[in-house]
């Protein structure tokens, strides 16, 4: 199980790397499917069963269908591979990267602090439902306003 | 069950984030933007995940789902104002859209 989660975890940050240097949009989608994934793999490893499957079922396929349906609508087309080529200069990437390398810098150094191994507890779907439809009814009930006033927007937008 | 240092998992969940922010910074694509949010949010719902393992609770995993929640409806609303985008300028450049600029 533990190879299985440092796999997981490599996997999860090559394909992550792969999204924002490639200049293919489907490519990167693809890439992106393949990290979801790896991070799926290492929920059900960290003993989250309920939140993997729906890593794999919502992210990995109802959002990123979402993403592939826009690409399509875009219809976008060869001339944007030369123009995304011009714009991913490796200069563009140095500012960025000193800026996300110092925060996680940061990042490491407190985390860096903390040291605890954990014998992992499966915590499966009746435990969570149990919360869900217990003390946490209000944020679903929220949860579900949100994604009305999502659905309502997202048509809103989209129409001409 | 063998054990795993919980540090890793938050290790893994601050890369992620880390990528996720370079692709915010540099990209010009704006769907290419909308995907490295994808990746930020998903490294923090880990760790999340990676937090719940350590309390053994099942509330880490209740805050992920309110994270994929979130993450939902707005790559609906954010893909709705991109196809709005591309109706009005014909193209996915984000520095088109610098009209509002002081």
């Amino acid at each position: 199980m533990t190879t299985l989660f440092y796999l997981a975890g490599a996997i999860a940050v090559i394909s992550t790397f792969a999204v924002i240097v490639q200049t293919n949009i489907v490519h990167a989608l693809l890439y992106l499917i393949l990290s979801l994934l790896s991070v799926a793999v290492v929920f059900y490893v960290l003993g989250a069963p309920f939140a993997a499957v729906l890593e794999a079922i919502v992210y990995a396929g109802a959002i990123m269908v979402l993403f592939l349906f826009v690409i399509m609508m875009l219809n976008l087309g060869q001339h944007t591979r030369e123009q995304e080529r011009g714009w991913l200069a490796a200069r563009v990437f140095i500012a960025p990267a000193i800026m996300a390398a110092l925060l996680l810098g940061q990042l490491l150094s407190v985390i860096g602090q903390v040291s605890h191994d954990v014998e992992i507890t499966r915590v499966g779907v009746l435990e969570v439902s149990g919360l869900l439809f217990g003390p946490y009814v209000l944020a679903v009930e929220l949860a579900s306003i949100l994604l009305l006033a999502g659905l309502v927007a997202a048509y809103h937008l989209a129409k001409k | 069950m063998e054990s795993i240092p919980i540090e890793h998992g938050l290790i893994l969940a601050g890369i992620l984030f880390a990528l996720g922010l370079i692709g915010v910074l540099t990209r010009r694509n704006i769907v290419f933007v909308l995907m490295s949010l994808e990746i930020m949010l998903n490294a923090s719902g880990l760790a999340f995940i990676v937090a719940a393992a350590r309390w053994g609770h099942a509330e880490g995993q209740v805050m992920f789902l309110m994270i994929l929640t979130l993450a939902a409806a707005e790559v609906a609303v954010g893909l709705g104002l991109i196809i709005q985008m591309f109706r009005k300028y014909q193209t996915v450049d984000i520095n088109v859209l610098s009209e509002m600029k002081g």
